[in-house]
């Protein structure tokens, strides 16, 4: 037996970026497992349920950054209600009791309250980044204590989360000392914050390099801000409303055009179309621009904008490009590697604003795809197919033709063999979510050839039970399967329990599975945590029910010994969960 | 799957003695169509051009399409810039009633919301000295589309319902189940 130092092992362990690697490294031998847990810095945690905070704090002592994730994905649909969980709490008390040492804390879809952030922010003075998406349940008064007390800060990053607003004073909150900033968005914040506040905090941090704006920063500030931070790399504006022929508006003109390092533009919230022409200066360095809030921009305008964005990446937009946008983003963005379309008129009456004409075009053009998210009205089998053939680097494919259940318009038929074609050709497709018209035949295809398949997302799709256990048998790396509105029901749950085993979570609403086939797996499988939630919402409809259709089932991967979440409450609107 | 039969033979349930496993789903359930066999299923593909009114009343399902609420409220928000900000009010009446009311639906967030005050504005009304909160099996709370037809508060996603929603009528119990 060769002696293997665990200097040594260390050593080579610390190469591993990956968490799934390191985690196969410390299944090994009990020698290595200690390597690992005392070397491991940064630990993920993909379900908040799946194990206690306490668990993760004493296995890994020496953690500087910790990511957790909580609510399911379809959370972001409001298909998850309100108090279902996914608190922060026991995880930053845990932390604090345990790795004093963190520096990083990553959340998404949690509930983190102004509580919670007081005690980050007292608990760890090496702190210096905290990244919350998709979170809520904190006020700007718990933003006031992170600037407050969190010295040598370098990020907060707020993505996309619920922020009660209670007034701006937060801002104002870093203290003088405060020059660490490496990074700051605050765009989602709903409410006012004050902006000469915020431009002598830019003028005093020199490292800043990411700042986005909410809209209530006007566009005299971010002059002055760029005039400050000319060497930001990626800008998030604030309000972008002005007159063209105001000086105001040539100022804006020339500090963009100083800001020769900027290379990634979102926000554009109430921006106008004549105001973008103030950033045509730097278009030629951008590879990323989002452009997905800003739906008074039409077709022509953004056309123009991104004809001279020939270096861009990643391109988020509303489908008022058009499909006749597309065709210029696919001959002008050769380097394009992500694409997000999203709807403009979700209540509309089916313009059609882009089609499978426009993902054609960007397929042809844009050799170097591999990200997709695309809403449209219609698609068809050919184009999918076309799309397939001419972008085989897909690594994550989602397509949301907004009319469930929609056949393919030219030939009627569902769209399994576009799809088919996708996942065949793509073999490096990590996610996929698929629409329209489907039966179990997609599934036989999704099943056969997407092997490396870690997450799909199944809508009102598939025929029977058969469409279900076909994905459950042939996606070996399935990780995450949300399915809502599909004719799955026990006989599919139970066809195959042990592969839950190997996955992080299985998502079900309005499917056909019963409290019975749920109970029936608990059973089976003791170690899952099989949840039933019902909302009651108090009309009658719901009452009815609740006896024997549970309307959501979520079952999570259960590593450790058993959690204590509590449930139910007598409160009726309250949402009801019952652990099997 | 032999055993499953045992098990649910003597398991406790939530449901009445007596009840299926495999219930009909309530017909007014406009979240997704009814799909329970293969045969049933080709007949709805089929068929697909005749039946117009159900993939409408999907479309609207909850949660769907799936856009963050944080992307909607952006769209819609431009679009009201653009529209008549003033309130929308709608009369209220309730069966029995000596008067009916008016509400503003712009002033309320959603549908807990909107039972709330009309449990407010009509709990006087409760006869028979038996306190019916509105909203509950005793009694629904209806509205008049845009069609003309009366439809039940709740289906669709609340900003849909306020721009839709012409009149408001509490229906007592019998009336609301159809005897």
């Amino acid at each position: 037996m060769t002696y293997f130092p665990e200097e040594v092992v260390e050593h080579i362990v610390d190469f591993l970026g990956s968490h799934g690697d390191r985690n196969a490294v410390s299944t090994v031998c009990k020698a290595w497992y200690q390597v690992d847990r005392l070397s491991r810095r940064s630990v993920f945690v993909g379900n908040c349920y799946a194990i206690r905070p306490e668990r993760v704090v004493t296995r890994f002592p020496e953690m500087k950054s910790l990511t957790v994730k909580g609510k399911p994905h379809f959370a972001d649909f409001n298909l998850v209600p309100y108090d279902w969980g996914g608190f922060a709490q026991p995880w930053i008390e845990a932390a604090a009791r345990g790795c004093p040492g963190l520096e990083e804390l990553r959340l998404k879809r949690m509930v983190i309250t102004d509580d919670d952030l007081e005690l980050l922010s007292c608990s760890f003075p090496n702190f210096k980044s905290l990244v919350l998406v998709s979170c809520e349940g904190f006020s700007t008064d718990g933003l006031a204590e992170i600037a407050t007390y969190c010295r040598g800060l370098r990020e907060l990053d707020l993505q996309e989360n619920e922020v009660e607003d209670h007034g701006h004073q937060w801002l104002s909150c870093f203290p003088d000392s405060c020059t660490s900033l490496v990074s700051l968005n605050f765009a989602c914040l709903k409410g006012e914050v004050n902006a000469s506040a915020l431009e002598r905090l830019v003028a005093r941090c020199p490292n800043l390099r990411s700042l986005k704006l909410n809209h209530s920063i006007p566009v005299e500030s971010l002059n002055k801000i760029l005039a400050r931070a000319p060497h930001l790399v990626d800008l998030g504006t604030g309000s972008f409303t002005i007159d063209n022929r105001s000086e105001t508006y040539h100022r804006l003109i020339n500090s963009f055009f100083r800001c020769k390092s900027l290379r990634s533009l979102s926000g554009f919230w109430d921006a106008s179309p004549f105001c973008l022409q103030a950033v045509y200066p730097i278009c030629a360095n951008l590879t990323v621009l989002n452009l997905s809030y800003a739906p008074a921009i039409q077709s022509a305008d953004l056309t123009k904008l991104v004809g001279f964005c020939f270096k861009l990446q990643k391109l988020w937009v509303l489908d008022c490009i058009g499909d006749k946008g597309l065709v210029v983003v696919a001959s002008t963005c050769k380097e394009l590697q992500e694409l997000r379309v999203f709807p403009s008129d979700v209540y509309g009456a089916g313009i059609t604003a882009v089609t499978e004409e426009g993902l054609v075009a960007i397929s042809s053009g844009c050799p170097k795809l591999n990200s997709l998210l695309y809403f449209c009205y219609q698609m068809t089998n050919a184009a999918l197919t076309t799309v397939a053939k001419n972008c085989p680097h897909f690594t994550r494919f989602r397509l949301c033709i907004l009319e469930p259940e929609k056949p393919d318009p030219v030939t009627n038929q569902p769209l399994d063999e576009g799809f088919g074609a996708i996942v065949r050709s793509c073999k490096n497709l990590r996610r996929l979510s698929v629409s329209g018209l489907l039966t179990d035949q997609v599934f036989l295809y999704i099943g056969m050839y997407a092997e490396r398949l870690e997450m799909l997302s199944i809508a009102f799709a598939g025929d029977s039970d058969k469409g279900m256990v076909y994905v459950l048998n042939g996606c070996k790396n399935l990780r995450k399967l949300e399915i809502r509105d599909c004719p799955f029901g026990d006989a599919a749950l139970l066809k195959d329990v042990a592969k839950y085993e190997t996955m992080r979570s299985l998502w079900m609403s309005s499917c056909d599975v019963t409290l019975g086939g749920c109970k029936s797996l608990a059973a089976k499988m003791p170690r899952l945590n099989v949840e039933i939630i019902n909302e009651n919402d108090g009309t009658s409809e719901s009452k009815e029910n609740l006896s024997d259709q549970h309307k959501l089932v979520l079952c999570q991967q259960f590593t450790s010994v058993s959690n204590d979440i509590m449930f139910t409450s007598n409160d009726p609107d309250v949402c009801r969960r019952v652990r099997l | 799957m032999e055993d499953l039969d045992n098990l649910k033979a003597t398991e406790l349930t939530l449901g009445l003695p007596g009840t299926s496993d495999a219930p009909e789903k309530p017909a007014t359930v406009s979240s997704r169509v009814n799909r329970r066999t293969n045969e049933e299923c080709c007949t709805f593909a089929r068929n697909r051009s005749e039946d117009t009114a159900a993939p409408a009343a999907k479309a609207r399902a909850v949660g769907w399409p799936p856009v963050r609420s944080s992307r909607m409220n952006s769209c819609r928000a431009r679009k009201m810039e653009t529209e008549d900000n003033s309130g929308i009010y709608v009369k209220v009446s309730m069966d029995g009633a000596p008067y009916l009311r008016k509400v503003d639906l712009r002033i309320y967030n959603g549908y807990k919301e909107l039972r709330n005050a009309l449990d407010d504005m009509f709990r006087c009304f409760s006869l028979g000295g038996v306190e019916a909160h509105i909203g509950e099996s005793d009694n629904a709370i209806t509205y008049e589309d845009r069609d003309g037809d009366w439809m039940l508060v709740g289906d669709v996603p609340w900003e849909m319902f306020i721009s839709s929603c012409k009149r408001l009528r509490i229906m007592k119990g019998s009336e609301a189940r159809g005897q």
